[in-house]
Parts: C-alpha cells; structure tokens; sequence
C-alpha cells in the first residue's frame, strides 16, 4: 500500500443517507477473484442506465465531477454487507476519502486497510461542505492526514478523528497484518494455554 | 465469573477470554479467532495475498468453508449434479475449491451433504458453541451471536489476517442491551421483534455497539428464532447480537455432529454456564421494546429500519426533521413507487421468496407450510422456497413440507442464499415487489429494479396465498 499524503482535490457531494454497500457496488460485481476494474462498477446502479449508459444526471456522470478525488456523502456510509469491494470499487474510481457524518463499522475498517480515508465531521460541517460543493464544483477541498486536518478554500480548518494506529499504518503504507505477524509469540502462547473448543477437521 | 470482583456482560467475557494482547493507547487489542467460516465471495483475494507473501494458513482445523452465495439452487440434473450457468460464477467457485484444497481447508461444496449458507451450516454442525469468536466475510455472521458466541462480520482483508494468523486487530466495541419485555402474540414472531427493534433504532443505531438481547420474550425463544433476531443486528449497525446461553442453548446442541461428548460436553456445559452477564454488570446502553404489543411486521422503503407494522400505513417524508432524512425517505418512495400514507396491507405482489440466512431453517419451513398447506398460492404470485442447507432440505423433505409447498404451487430448490443476494441468476425482474424472508431490502438487492418487502415467514406464506400482502393474523 502507497503511504498517504496530504492532497487537494475537488469533490462530489452525494447527500443521502445509508448508502449502502449494494449501492456502492451491486453483487453482480462480485463474482470475481480479483479487485480489478471494480471501479466500473460503482454505483452501478445510480451511475448507468439498463442499457450500461451513463446518466447524465447522476452526480458523478456531470462533467464537473471529473477528477473529483472526495466523496461527501450522508449519515451512516456504507451500511450493509462486509464487501471489501466496496472500498475497492471507490478506490478503483479515484476516490482518495469519503466524508460523512459517520460509517458503517466493517466499510470503515475495510477504507482503512485499503488507503481509502474515511473522514467524520459533524452535522453542521457536513450540510456546509454539501452547500458549497453544490454551489461551487470547483472547491478545492485539502486533506492532510498527519494533521488529521480538512481545509476549506477559505482557509477554515476542520480537525478529524482517526484510530492512531491505523492512522501510522496509512502515512507510512504499512500493511496491518505485519503487526499481526509481531505478535507470534504471544499468538502461541495464548493457543498453548486455551483450550480449542472445536476442530473442522474431524 | 467476575474479575477481581467486577461484574462482567457476557459480551466482556468473551472479550476477555480472547485477548491475545490487550489494546493500548497507541497499539490496538488483539483478539483470538476460535472458527473462521469462509465462502465464495469474500475470500479469493485473501488466498492470493496469502500466496504472493508466502504464508500458509495457521489453523485450518478452525476454519470451514462453503459454497453459498452464487451457487444456482436449480434443481439436480439426472446424475444428481447442479449444473451452474455462469462461467464467473463457476470460476469463483472453482478458485475456492483449489484453495481450500491447496490450503488444507475443509470445504463443504455445492451438492455436497453438508452444503449450505455459511450461517446456517455452523449451528447445524454444532460448530457454533458459547464463548467462542466466530468470524466470516460477510456481515450476518452476527446470527452466530445467539449461541452467546462473539461473531461478527469481517472484510476479506481481515479474512487474510485471520487466515494467517487466527487473529484480528480490534478496538473494543461497546455495548447495549437490548431488552424485549413481555410474550409474543399469535402470528407475531422473531423476525417481527427485529425489525420492530430496527424501525425503532434506524439503521445506523447500533453502530459502535455489541448488542446483548435479554428479557423475557427472548429466553421464550427457541434458538432458531434467537438466531432470526441476532442475524439482522448487523442492520441496525452493531457489530454484533448476542443471547446468553441457557438451557434452551445447550438442548439445541447437544449431540450435533461438533458438539463435545462424554466429559467434555460436561466440562463445556459448567463453562458456559458461567458465561451469562453477571448480576450488576453495566451496559453502556439500553434499548427497551414491549414484544406483547408488537403485530406482524413489514419494511415499506429500502432500508431495513424503515419498516412499520403492517397494519400501519407509508409515513410522508414531511413528517421528518433532518433534510438528507427526508431526502432519504423521498428517494425511497420513488423507487418503491409508493405513496405516503397508502397501506400495504392488499397490495398485489409478483414474487415470494422464502429463504436466507434469516428465515430458512426448518423452523421458518414449517411455519410457511402450516400456512400453505391445503392451499394453493395465488397464480399471479412466483413463490420460491430455498432451504438453507443441504440439511434442512433434507429434513424438510422427510417431514414431507416439499410436498406441501410444491402443491400448493411454490417452487422447491437447492440450498443458498438465492435471492436474498441475487448473484446466482435468482432474481426479480425491473420493478417487481417481493415479499422476502431475507435481511436486506436495499435498492437492486434482490435484483436490479426489483423492490423488496421484508417480512416474517408466516406473513410471507400468507401473502404467497393470497397473493396481495397479507395480516397473517386473519389466516390462523
Ligand atoms: S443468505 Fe443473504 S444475507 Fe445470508 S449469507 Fe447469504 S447473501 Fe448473505
């Protein structure tokens, strides 16, 4: 994984709640053994019409929303199922973060170990970032991690929350399963002293 | 069961048990994993990282996988084989079979005895037991929680993690109860209190919570029904539903092909009887319900927290505060094609499906034949039910239930999840209403266009014979 810096990008504003992982990427999608293209098919559903023609009144299909690297989005992103193609798919579009009033717990952990930001902010910051990016396309939007900062073009600054350790883990683009790999010896010990309550293999 | 004399919650207990290394301000907890289901969908890409670093799987006798999700519930060709259509399908398929061989895994594949949706197969099996941690790429893992095991849903990242460690990096959720007073009335059931629980709470309530279900309707519940409610705990956002083990608990798993005999099943019995939270143990939140005052139940938009009683009728967006909630409710409507204020009560449906992970045990089979039998389903209806294993099937075909469902019209299939997911060519049609027993009625769930209406198994089978959505209340 790429370690994280900060960036500006301008960004789409996507103001319903509970988008739901099924939105961000229909199972249809799913049928694969790898994360590749699932860009194409991000909000799917929303984004191309029966025939796979783009909308050209969906957010995302507008011509100003090229480029746009932020996803602001409502209440609860990313409810529903555990598919980590959600993230991949948001990814593989080009989205770097999501903002949102708050996530879904397993779409938050899955963002994180996938360099996909999720960045909570309150209600008001969020209905002011929705108004300005709707009024302005153009606003550019400043991410910086290791301040765990959101800057506005005014200059206003928002401070967000992330887990500190995931948080090390993205700006140095280390994988989490190498803490995992850390705790060997604990591992073992801890299997040595407890009993396995089941075995799959009979 | 204290510590150092504190009282615990059931949910603090196995929490504790597990703690390989306990979280710190700057390094997360570590938490043992005890079972690790696997299917299909979720796990190709953890295999490939397993492969491209090397790594093997550290205890494949913890972990099982199945095939469920795109697998076609068509029925046998002459040679007893299901024939899959879809090449992509076939191909996932094929991947999980050569990982599981590759990786020492056992597989419980399509067609196979013991086949069926990973949520289904582990309590069959007695796998799922008290006090474990039970993990799965996929969100209703929590179903798992009514055996008083902490089982959640995990991405297929962590599917990697665990399956090269037996370990998960966690932050310690925390916890609500989730008390459910009183009895149930007749016609009223388990999947009626949860998604009476998620109208109440949205479905964002429980995000960052455990739930623990407790009170009397609960302990009146048989562990099919318990697994009903903490299946769908994921839908109002927590990360997990659990019930204390009780009798009722230790009953239902005894004598399972995984379940411990002799002295170890003693042994396990006086654990688990330790676990239940102890008298004045704290929850960091409660969420009370009245179950004697709950009627059958139905979701009218698309979100499971938007479901109503089903007497009741549509709310208008107007009524609601927030903007991005009206908004939310607007779009729902539309995409329903319903009118604020109209009752769903009489309103024609084109499909019935009666099955996942949620309501196709052979509890929610036989309370879908009762209903059906002796009648016929109403011909504009397609009504299809889907067992949720290889087993129940079975089961269900010695208590006769296929012959019921087929005379009466329905369609009896091979074991999935089907059109609770719509991978596997089961689908609704462009701006079809279903009455489903599944969990989720989001947009395109069951099916592009297609529009979905949560409801119990016994108001499912009503509305099956009536072919209009249906009180089953008038039917009993
Ligand atoms: S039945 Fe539905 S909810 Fe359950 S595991 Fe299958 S797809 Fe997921």
């Amino acid at each position: 994984m790429e370690p994280i810096k900060s960036f500006s990008a301008t960004a789409i504003a996507l103001p319903v709640e509970n988008v739901d992982t099924d939105q961000i990427i229909p199972a249809r999608y799913l049928k694969v053994t790898d994360k590749a293209g699932l860009g194409d098919g991000l909000f799917a559903d929303w984004r191309r019409d029966d025939n796979g023609n783009l909308k050209p009144d969906f957010v995302l299909n507008r011509p100003e929303a090229a480029g746009a690297q932020i996803l602001v989005a409502g209440n609860n992103f990313g409810c529903g199922s555990s598919r980590e193609h959600a993230p991949w798919a948001l990814l593989g579009y080009g989205f770097k973060a999501v903002i949102s009033t708050y996530f879904a717990d397993i779409f938050r952990n899955n963002a994180l170990k996938n360099g996909l930001l999720p960045i909570t902010v309150d209600t008001e910051t969020y209905y002011q970032l929705v108004s300005m990016i709707e009024e302005d396309p153009a606003t550019q939007i400043t991410v910086d991690l290791a301040q765990q900062t959101v800057t506005l073009p005014e200059g206003q600054q928002l401070h967000f929350p992330i887990d500190g350790f995931a948080k090390y883990c993205l700006l140095n683009g280390v994988d989490q399963l190498g803490f995992l790999h850390q705790q060997a010896d604990l591992i073992a010990q801890y299997e040595a002293t407890h009993a396995q309550r089941v075995k799959t293999i009979a | 069961m204290t510590r150092n004399g504190q009282p615990r919650t059931l949910f603090e207990k196995v929490w504790d048990a597990h703690e390989v290394r306990a979280q710190t301000d700057d390094t997360p907890g570590v938490l043992y994993i005890d079972l690790h289901l696997v299917h299909e969908v979720t796990s190709p890409q953890a295999f490939t990282m397993l492969r491209e670093q090397g790594l093997t799987v550290r205890r494949p006798d913890r972990t099982l996988a199945t095939m469920d999700h795109s697998t076609p519930t068509t029925p046998r060709n002459a040679l007893g084989i299901i024939p899959i259509a879809d090449s992509q399908a076939a191909a996932q398929l094929d991947t999980l079979t050569r990982n599981c061989h590759d990786f020492g895994i056992p597989l419980y594949a399509l067609g196979t005895e013991n086949q069926g949706i990973v949520h289904v197969i582990g309590p069959e099996q007695g796998l799922t037991q008290p006090g474990m941690t039970i993990v799965c790429g996929d969100s209703h893992t929590s179903t798992h929680g009514a055996f008083g095991a902490l089982a959640f849903g995990i991405g297929t990242s962590e599917v990697g993690h665990v399956l090269a460690t037996q370990c998960l990096i966690q932050t310690r959720p925390k916890t609500c109860e989730v008390r459910v007073n009183g009895r149930l009335q007749p016609g009223v059931g388990a999947k009626d209190i949860i998604l009476a629980i998620i109208a109440k709470i949205g479905v964002g309530g429980g995000t960052g919570y455990v739930f623990e279900y407790t009170g009397e309707a609960i302990r009146a519940l048989t562990m099919e029904e318990r697994m009903t409610i903490c299946n769908m705990s994921i839908e109002g956002g927590a990360r997990a539903g659990m019930v204390a083990p009780d009798e009722t608990t230790f009953d239902y798993i005894k004598g399972r092909p995984y379940a411990p005999h002799g002295a170890d099943w003693d042994a396990a019995v006086a654990y688990w009887r330790t676990l239940p939270s102890d008298a004045g143990a704290t929850y960091d939140r409660l969420i009370e319900l009245d179950a004697s005052t709950l009627t059958p139940m139905i979701t009218y938009g698309t979100n499971p927290g938007m479901g109503m009683a089903i007497t009741d009728s549509v709310p208008a967006p107007e009524q609601l505060d927030e903007p991005s909630a009206r908004t939310t409710l607007d779009k729902a409507l539309k995409y329903m094609d319903l009118q604020p204020g109209e009752r769903l009560l009489g309103k024609p449906v084109d499909v019935v499906f009666i099955g996942s992970c949620t309501n196709s045990r052979i509890s929610d089979l036989r309370l879908a034949a009762s209903i059906m039998q002796g009648r016929r389903v109403a011909p504009n209806v397609r009504v299809m039910v889907v067992p949720g294993s290889q087993q129940v099937k079975r089961q269900a075909e010695q208590e006769g239930l296929d012959r019921i469902f087929r005379e009466a019209g329905a369609e009896w299939r091979e074991a999935g999840c089907s059109m609770c997911i719509a991978m596997n060519g089961d689908q609704l049609q462009p701006g079809q209403y279903a009455v489903s027993t599944s969990n989720r009625n989001f947009e395109g769930r069951q099916g592009k266009g297609g529009r979905t209406f949560l409801a119990s198994p016994l108001t499912a089978a009503a509305t099956a014979v009536n072919g209009v959505i249906t009180d089953v209340r008038t039917m009993l």
